[in-house]
């Protein structure tokens, strides 16, 4: 009996180099598959790709205020992007100025966004009531000053789109 | 020289210690774990934790609803969709609003692919802590699928701020559907890659099997949840207990191991892979029509307290809302899973070499944003 | 074909007649130092190289592809990046040993390189206990590990230091079992006489199931040895950060990391001489035409190419297998490794005795 349990220990003995010995080579079976498969390599060359890397549509990149053609915006300055937006990455600078029609009018002067302290939650854009802001997919935002990330995001001399500001009722939000 | 407190007390108790962390490969963030050494092995250690703390509460009583989920996405960002969906839920619960079964079935498919990535990232750097580095890559390789689906939809890979009070931010792409379905068909046949990589391994069964044994009851009293409790027999899935969104119209299992060991916590997660395909598979083809945003005037919560509690990717995330009416909280707690999670360490981890103490951590699947919040 | 004997010779007798005996000496000693350094340099900056290349393959990376073609500059680059780095001084740490440790670890390789076969003729030097010498001289690095841990007066080195220390001591055992296997068989531990022996077929050809298993044996430990994963407990990148070298920077970093892939050599080297045949081409028994052409290849490619499948190998494994804890280490050599060995040499003893090999 003795015998028999010795010798027991003895084939579990090397049962388990055995097994463990199989495990290890499925293990190198695997990596081994990957290094013969060239076509398994995943990495993108970035800055080489840069021609045909293209975004998601829906990528949030940085924040823009939309422009038309003809340099003209949407944006009425009512500020509620600013009040939505968690960390006042926006700042909505607004002037009086005399509409075509005579009356005195709220329009925007200066659109400021701050993207070193945007979180892309995407409020602002959620809380437009004219649909004027929107993501761009631009995503190389590195520069080598901060300051640099501050930036106006209507253009120079643009306008707001007339007709649509007078006759359109404010929309509901739409989502 | 002068004395430092640590170089008084190595003196008179004689004790190694060993700092671990707060910058440590393994702590996989800013976790310090005071340990003190015999030899290699680990008599006692505190876990120092504090290194993040951004006062994500504190801020959140100063923003409103809306505002403050895009914080909840910075706790546990590997889960960052189910913190939005904790939030959301307890907030549409707190103004009595059901969101549409449209929505009910995104959040639970977005839900169920960060708990995937979740794991992927997990599965990865455990083998890394262990010293198998190329898990790393083939785990993130599998999760960069994911978070192309998120990207898709929701504009960004890591912190989405996606789901929110009243619905979701937009509709799903129109790729959503095909691209969710072909990854379930790619996983699958990956994932018994990563068995056969690590989970048969001989070197890694016997780095893990009996290690850091943590019994049903302590599971229990220190509140251990998610996979790390479930692997010691401890029945806490909230997707089970008490469901929500659309977790009461799919069949999954609840995995739970009763040996309690390292091995059998890490055998829970690569088992959820597998139940949070199943999932998937049920929800992706069935995604009903309906309205994506509930119209609401204005989200705030009526006065009163209002709780609500949802399993992430680690554990069992609570939400404690105490509002006095206004459109901000008057105060906001979170039951974050890791901060429980962390704090039996000590407990399972004495006795046991450094190897596996990191071992162990690893296996308990911590992050520390959401430990600090 | 392809003997060095006569190059090796004519530098020789070109020293020799043009010096005084003294100085013939010094300067073929000089030449020497400077060609094996050379040789040193080259060879270990290629091997991270190619280590970085074939995990990157494994893991579905491309690996170095910027500077240079391929990349194949890019361990040039570090190491100049290296040698610019500031020397961190570390207050408190024993000064004479921080800086004398890496040296130490270098010099051990260094002196290894100067007796192994490259080519048949083309050898510092071959002595006539070649195998006694590699084992000695290559465990006289773990000193300068150990050295190492202690004198950066930081905890996780000496962790690493210690672990490194009770890793090598035992490992010793099996590397030098496996070897005495063959040995057995050669019946010489000159390595000349090793690889001269092995003319009519390889050791690990020729040795039955006994040499493959001494081989697998030498290959473990080997990989033991030189603190690679699986066994990079020393480093342990996981847990003590970088273990002994921790508090090293700069060149002196270098010095440990070129020493850790000449190691690699080292073993595979010595692998390639004592079971594959060393320089010796792959024959096929009486398949003259086929013989023929193997002829023709030089043999230091056979050597190098040998010595390259056996990196390979021990590359793989660390790409592949998670890190042993360190009483798992100690159990796998004293449990299963050293009985194991123990058995194989009674058993090549007795086939030896019996003269069933082939």
């Amino acid at each position: 009996m003795a015998l028999l349990t010795t010798l027991k220990s003895i084939g579990n003995y090397f049962r388990e180099i055995y097994n463990g010995v199989t495990s290890l080579a499925r293990g190198m079976r695997v990596t081994g598959k990957y290094f013969i498969q060239p076509s398994s390599i995943v990495t993108q060359q970035y800055p080489e790709n840069r021609a045909t890397l293209k975004m998601f549509d829906n990528f949030k990149g940085e924040l823009i205020l939309k422009h038309t053609e003809d340099n003209e915006h949407f944006c009425d300055a009512c500020n509620n992007c600013a009040r939505k937006c968690p960390n006042g990455s926006i700042e909505v600078i607004s002037k009086r100025e005399e509409g075509p029609d005579g009356k005195t009018r709220r329009v925007l002067d200066k659109y400021i966004y701050h993207l070193d302290m945007c979180t892309f939650c995407g409020l602002c854009v959620q809380a437009c009531d004219q649909s004027a802001l929107e993501f761009s997919n631009e995503f190389e935002h590195a520069v080598f000053d901060r300051n640099n990330l501050i930036k106006q995001l209507n253009h120079p001399d643009s306008k707001v789109v007339e007709k649509q500001a007078e006759t359109k009722e404010p929309n509901t939000p739409t989502v | 020289m002068e004395e430092t407190l640590v170089d008084i007390d190595f003196k008179e108790k004689e004790e190694y210690i060993i700092n671990m962390g707060p910058q440590h490969p393994s702590t996989h963030g800013v976790l310090r774990f005071e340990t003190c050494l015999q030899g290699e092995k680990v008599k006692y250690i505190i876990p120092h934790c504090g290194y993040i703390h951004r006062g994500i509460e504190k801020m959140s009583e100063s923003l409103t609803y809306p505002q403050l989920l895009h914080l909840t996405d910075r706790m546990d960002y590997l889960s960052a969709h189910i913190n939005n969906e904790a939030v959301a839920l307890c907030v549409e619960n707190a103004m009595e609003v059901e969101v549409s079964d449209r929505v009910k079935y995104i959040r639970t498919i977005l839900a169920e692919l960060s708990r995937i990535a979740s794991h992927q990232l997990w599965w990865s750097a455990f083998g890394m802590d262990l010293g198998a580095l190329t898990t790393f890559f083939y785990g993130l390789r599998d999760r960069e699928k994911i978070l192309d689906i998120f990207e898709e939809t929701t504009g960004s890979r890591l912190i989405q701020s996606f789901i929110t009070p009243g619905g979701l931010m937009a509709d799903i792409h129109p790729n959503f559907q095909r691209r969710v379905k072909e990854f379930i068909t790619y996983f699958r046949k990956k994932l018994p890659e990563y068995d056969q990589l690590l989970t048969g391994n001989v070197i890694f069964r016997e780095r893990t099997l009996g290690i850091g044994y943590m019994s049903k009851e302590d599971a229990i009293d220190y509140a251990v949840t998610g996979p790390s409790g479930r692997g010691s027999g401890f029945h806490c899935d909230v997707r089970k207990l008490a469901p929500y969104s659309a977790y009461p119209f799919v069949q999954f299992n609840e995995i739970t191991y009763t040996e309690g060991d390292t091995y059998h916590r890490y055998l829970v997660r690569m088992k959820e892979m597998w139940e949070s395909l199943n999932i998937l598979e049920q929800l992706v083809d069935n995604i009903p029509q309906g309205e994506i945003m509930l119209n609401l005037k204005a989200i705030k919560a009526p006065k009163g307290e209002y709780y609500q509690r949802v399993e992430t990717a680690r554990g069992e995330l609570g939400v404690y809302i105490v509002s006095d009416g206004a459109p901000t909280p008057a105060r906001i707690k979170y039951r974050s899973p890791n901060f429980s999670n962390l704090f039996i360490l000590n407990k399972v981890s004495a006795n046991h070499k450094i190897a596996d103490l990191v071992a162990i951590s690893g296996s308990l699947d911590l992050v520390i944003p959401d430990i600090d919040r | 074909m392809y003997d060095f004997s006569p190059f090796i010779d004519s530098i020789n007798s070109f020293f020799t007649s043009n010096f005084s005996p003294f100085w013939a000496s010094v300067l073929l000693m000089l030449l020497l130092g400077i060609a094996i350094l050379a040789f040193y340099a080259v060879l270990g900056l290629y091997l991270v190289y190619a280590e970085r290349k074939i995990c990157a393959r494994m893991q579905n990376r491309i690996g170095p592809n910027r500077v240079g073609p391929l990349g194949l500059f890019q361990t040039i680059a570090d190491l100049i990046k290296l040698l610019l780095k500031e020397l961190i001084y570390i207050r408190n740490a024993d000064g004479f040993l921080f800086n004398i440790a890496p040296f130490i670890v270098i010099v051990a390789s260094i002196m290894a390189i100067g007796s192994i076969p490259f080519a048949k003729g083309l050898q510092a030097i071959d002595l006539n206990i070649g195998v006694l010498y590699i084992l000695a001289i290559s465990s006289m690095g773990v000193i300068g590990v150990l050295i190492a841990g202690w004198a950066s007066n930081s905890k996780y080195s000496v962790i690493g230091a210690m672990r490194s220390g009770a890793q090598v001591i035992s490992y010793e055992l099996s590397v030098g079992l496996s070897l005495l296997c063959m040995i057995v068989f050669a019946g010489s531990m000159q390595l000349s006489d090793i690889i001269t022996s092995q003319q009519d077929g390889w050791w690990l050809l020729k040795g039955h199931i006994p040499a493959f298993i001494a081989f697998v044996i030498y290959l473990i430990a080997g990989t033991a040895e030189t603190n690679r994963g699986p066994f990079d407990l020393a480093e342990a990148e996981s847990e003590l950060t970088a273990g002994f070298h921790t508090e090293y920077s700069g060149i002196k970093f270098a010095f440990f990391f070129l020493a850790e892939y000449m190691n690699m050599f080292i073993i595979a080297a010595v692998a390639t001489t004592i079971f594959l045949g060393g320089w010796l081409p792959f024959h096929i028994y009486n398949f003259t035409a086929f013989n023929n052409v193997m002829d023709y290849i030089p043999p230091v490619f056979w050597f190098f190419g040998k010595t390259a499948f056996i990196i390979y190998v021990m590359m793989w494994f660390k790409w592949t297998f998670p890190r042993l804890r360190i009483d798992q280490l100690l159990a796998l050599e004293w449990k299963y490794l050293l009985p194991l060995n123990l058995l194989n040499l009674v058993l090549i003893s007795f086939l030896t005795l019996m003269k069933w090999h082939f």
